[in-house]
């Protein structure tokens, strides 16, 4: 990781004139003039967060892109860089770029290329009312003071007026203007990794635009078209978990022996032999996982394990390719990518011949392979999907497991992951499942909650992605509204770490990010904040575990 | 001269027909998507689409039957296109004016249609001027008629004000935004115009559709310029509607049904499975190397999706 320390260089003349301009009105046409950054937040300008952590002074310093960085790479939207893209050499090369940029729009407005999306593309370029609703449903431009910058509707609109000025010629009396060079193709690139994707802000906006969606049509002209693609995502990301079989890097040998191991701890820790199955022909259900909790978070499958075993189901992992990590980054950037990972999952499930697949805490997982691929599935391929929280609450519900609540005596909120929750519509069997296996009174709801919430500031890639400062960019802007929200549920209670509080969040990206602003805002020694998923909250309260399954201090 | 309004009227309605029929069939033509679906989606029943909820919170969706409510439908479209609750919800400063401006043209469009009534019934019902229906119903195109005009002017000026004043609508305006907005004030005014200083209570305006339906084409002569003015403004601006992005109304259509609340599930054996298999044989010509990298032939949606050129590398 490039320029992380933890004593940030002095602020530059150019930064302070940078931070100057801040209360000042960035125009649409901004994008393509200047070569310096648009915008630069000091931490003044935002919001401050509830106590413990409302002091100034308080807050984590803020890296700077070093100069080599800067130099290299496209820098100049908010001193930050998510996509890494070299800076051109000759002004062929800009012209080059600017061309392919051009032919990947045009081919996103093509039938053939882009029937995936074209409708609800179509909706949202062609009937915007331009009446800002959706920014204040944007965590992001909300907890950037409200920046135009980082507006739903800035990129949209840019996008929009590239579109009708050089595809379709039409008037810009009419459309609006704007100037098209390399540095607005750029900015408009980096610009689309300033959203999670969450379509919090679609879900306000009275004709049902969906700004969102428009962020992620321009990623697919970045890397379906251009090959610009955010190396976390693609390269160490789809490429490779189609390449050796997940993004972690781990072969089936690999990952056979982590679980291995996994469950060897876990019959350790919970006192109940643990034996994970694998490849079994025939069962009923066919586990994904994300393996990130395989990685990160072993304790996620093998819970899994427990409760999955102690109900007497039929069930298997598959260590076919890519059939041991249901990520699909694809969902986040690229339709190919996307539609080769989801054919992976099910060509595997279809070999095995089970009756459904059950996808484990991953709400991207969720979206992508039971909504988002539905409609490219035929014949022996077409397999129902599942979310594990109905399969978890139809064990609840069965009584083949007692839990004891008393075990889970301590404050718990519930994140709720937006593709799992915003955009599947799987709210209650979570909830129902906490209050099976948590005191009464110690569940507390964000505000808002349930499919109003907002993103945990990981979405769309964003918990992977830290590359330079990019990290702490997230932290400071995307994931901030979140950890408000926690703050503002634990709200009531002391804030040391002597009065450990649970974030449940039932999805693995998602845990990243909370793990990361815990971390970032040290709120886990300072507030007793800590997380986990789902599925340990309810080892933990299972009658006959004999130890402690939540380990508090381990992340 | 006399014939100027009414072939413009005529002519407007025809544009706008065809044009709202066009844009209909292009949304109605275009592929099935991939699901895109936001919740809460209003048809979904047993109570789930209060909270957000979805048939797949059920264990084994795909073994129950699903629970679909129009009723849930009309229960959010209704408030929605009459009070544009999710503006009234999330930005009430725009709603304070776009409400105004939205109800005015919905009681404008009653008014009209009731005038449109009438000129049928007088057409096909020799009794009905002298009757207590063509009276109820006169009464009403004049509540309607006001009533609309004043609330779409109301509105429309403003949302021009906010349009030229508003932090954060002034960079995203453009000069037709701004056009289109004085041009609901200028017909809007020009009818107001019509009924104050001519026209109290809507008979000449009234006379002209009934002339417009039947086709007699007569001379008016009480306030001819100004109902020449006004007539040639509200039909330019009926035909100017659906060719800019104010069709918004077809596009919202399609955005909830077709998109928002589109949850459709592909069963096997369905008739979104069927349609599958043609869509992913169509060509795929983007151009990066993952994609289309040293490949000369045709590649389409099934090639593209089943290769698996990572894998490959190491072969």
């Amino acid at each position: 990781m490039e320029n992380q320390n933890n004593n940030p260089a002095p602020m530059t003349d150019r930064q302070r004139d940078v931070s100057r301009k801040i209360s000042e009105i960035v125009e649409l046409t901004d994008i393509s003039q200047g070569d310096g950054p648009l915008v630069d937040i000091p931490i003044e300008d935002q919001i401050p967060l509830p106590p413990p952590f409302d002091k100034i002074e308080d807050e984590p310093a803020h890296t700077p892109l070093t100069d080599e960085a800067r130099k290299k790479y496209e820098s100049d939207l908010d001193m930050t860089i998510a996509v890494n893209m070299p800076r051109p050499e000759t002004n062929e090369d800009e012209e080059r770029l600017v061309k392919s940029f051009l032919s990947g729009m045009t081919k996103l407005f093509e039938e053939e290329n882009n029937w995936l999306f074209l409708e609800p593309l179509i909706i949202s370029v062609e009937h915007c009312a331009k009446c800002q609703t959706c920014s204040d449903a944007c965590h992001i431009y909300e907890e950037s003071g409200g920046h135009d910058v980082y507006r739903p509707s800035y990129r949209s609109e840019i996008f929009r007026r590239i579109y009708y000025k050089y595809i379709k010629g039409e008037s810009t009396w009419v459309h609006g203007d704007i100037d098209l060079n390399w540095t607005a193709v750029a900015r408009l690139i980096e610009m689309s990794y300033r959203c999670n994707v969450c379509r919090r802000c679609a879900q306000t906006c009275p004709i049902g635009v969906d700004n969102a969606l428009l962020a992620r049509e321009i990623r697919k002209i970045a890397s379906q078209e251009m090959g610009i693609t955010v190396q976390e995502l693609h390269e160490a990301g789809s490429v490779l978990q189609q390449k050796v079989g997940s993004s972690t890097g781990m072969n089936a040998l690999v990952v056979k022996d982590n679980l291995e191991f996994i469950d060897e701890d876990t019959s350790e820790r919970a006192g109940i032999e643990v034996e994970t199955p694998w490849d079994v022909e025939g069962a009923d259900i066919l586990l994904i996982h994300n393996a990130g909790e395989i990685m990160a978070w072993p304790e996620n499958p093998g819970a899994f394990a427990v409760l999955m075993n102690a109900a007497g189901l039929s069930w298997t992992l598959s260590s076919d390719l890519a059939a041991y990590d249901g990520i699909n980054y694809g969902v986040w950037y690229d339709d190919v990518q996307f539609a080769r990972t989801a054919m992976l999952h099910m060509e595997a499930a279809r070999k095995l011949g089970v009756k459904k697949i059950i996808l484990g805490e991953c709400g991207h997982a969720h979206k992508a392979l039971t909504v988002i691929a539905d409609r490219l599935l035929t014949g022996d391929m077409n397999i129902p999907r599942e979310s594990c929280m109905t399969m978890l609450l139809d064990i609840v519900r069965s009584g083949k497991i007692k839990f004891d609540k008393s075990r889970n005596d301590f404050p718990v909120t519930l994140h709720d992951p937006c593709n799992m929750v915003r955009l599947m519509g799987i709210v209650s069997p979570q909830r129902e499942i906490i209050n099976a296996v948590v005191p009464e009174g110690r569940f507390r709801e964000m505000a808002p909650h349930g499919v109003e919430n907002y993103c945990c500031g990981g979405g769309s890639g964003f918990a992977i992605m830290s590359k330079h400062n990019f990290a702490e960019w997230r932290h400071r802007f995307t994931g901030r509204r979140k950890f408000r929200q926690v703050l503002e549920a634990f709200g009531n209670e002391p804030m040391d770490k002597e009065h450990p509080k649970y974030i449940c969040a039932p999805c693995s990206n998602c845990k990243g990010q909370l793990r990361d602003i815990i971390q970032y805002y040290d709120a886990w020694n300072k507030a007793g904040i800590g997380y986990g998923g789902l599925v340990e909250l309810m080892v933990n309260a299972m009658e006959g575990v004999e130890h402690d399954y939540i380990d508090w201090e381990w992340h | 001269m006399h014939m100027i309004p009414y072939i413009v009227a005529y002519a407007a309605v025809l544009v706008f027909v065809v044009a709202v029929i066009s844009r209909f069939v292009m949304f109605s033509r275009l592929p099935m998507h991939l699901r895109w679906e936001l919740y809460p989606v209003a048809h979904e029943g047993g109570k789930k689409a209060v909270y957000g909820g979805s048939y797949l919170e059920e264990f084994e969706w795909w073994t129950k039957p699903r629970d679909v409510s129009v009723i849930g439908e009309l229960k959010v479209m209704i408030p929605e296109i009459f009070f544009l609750v999710a503006l009234k919800e999330h930005n009430r400063k725009m709603w304070n004016s776009s409400f105004p401006f939205h109800f005015g043209l919905y009681l404008v469009i009653t008014c009209t249609v009731l005038m449109i009534l009438s000129g049928i019934l007088g057409a096909i019902w020799a009794d009905y001027a002298v009757g207590g229906l063509a009276n109820i119903i006169a009464k009403i195109v004049t509540i309607t008629g006001v009533g609309g005009l004043v609330l779409g002017l109301f509105g429309a000026l403003g949302l021009l004000v906010r349009r030229l004043s508003a932090r954060d609508l002034k960079p995203f305006t453009t000069p037709a935004d701004l056009f289109n907005l004085v041009f609901f004030i200028a017909a809007f005014g020009a009818a107001l115009a019509l009924f104050a200083t001519a026209d109290t209570d809507f008979t000449i305006v009234g006379g002209f559709v009934a002339n417009l339906i039947t086709g007699n084409m007569v001379a008016v002569d009480t306030g001819a310029t100004l109902l020449l003015v006004t007539v040639v403004l509200l039909s330019v601006l009926l035909a100017y509607i659906p060719l800019t992005h104010m069709s918004h109304f077809v596009g919202k259509f399609f955005a909830y049904h077709s998109v928002r609340w589109n949850d459709e599930p592909n069963m096997p054996g369905s008739e979104t499975e069927k349609k599958i298999p043609d869509l992913l044989m169509q060509n795929i010509t983007w151009a990066a190397p993952h994609i289309n990298g040293n490949c000369d032939k045709k590649k389409t949606w099934a090639d593209a999706a089943t290769e698996n050129p990572a894998a490959q590398e190491d072969k």
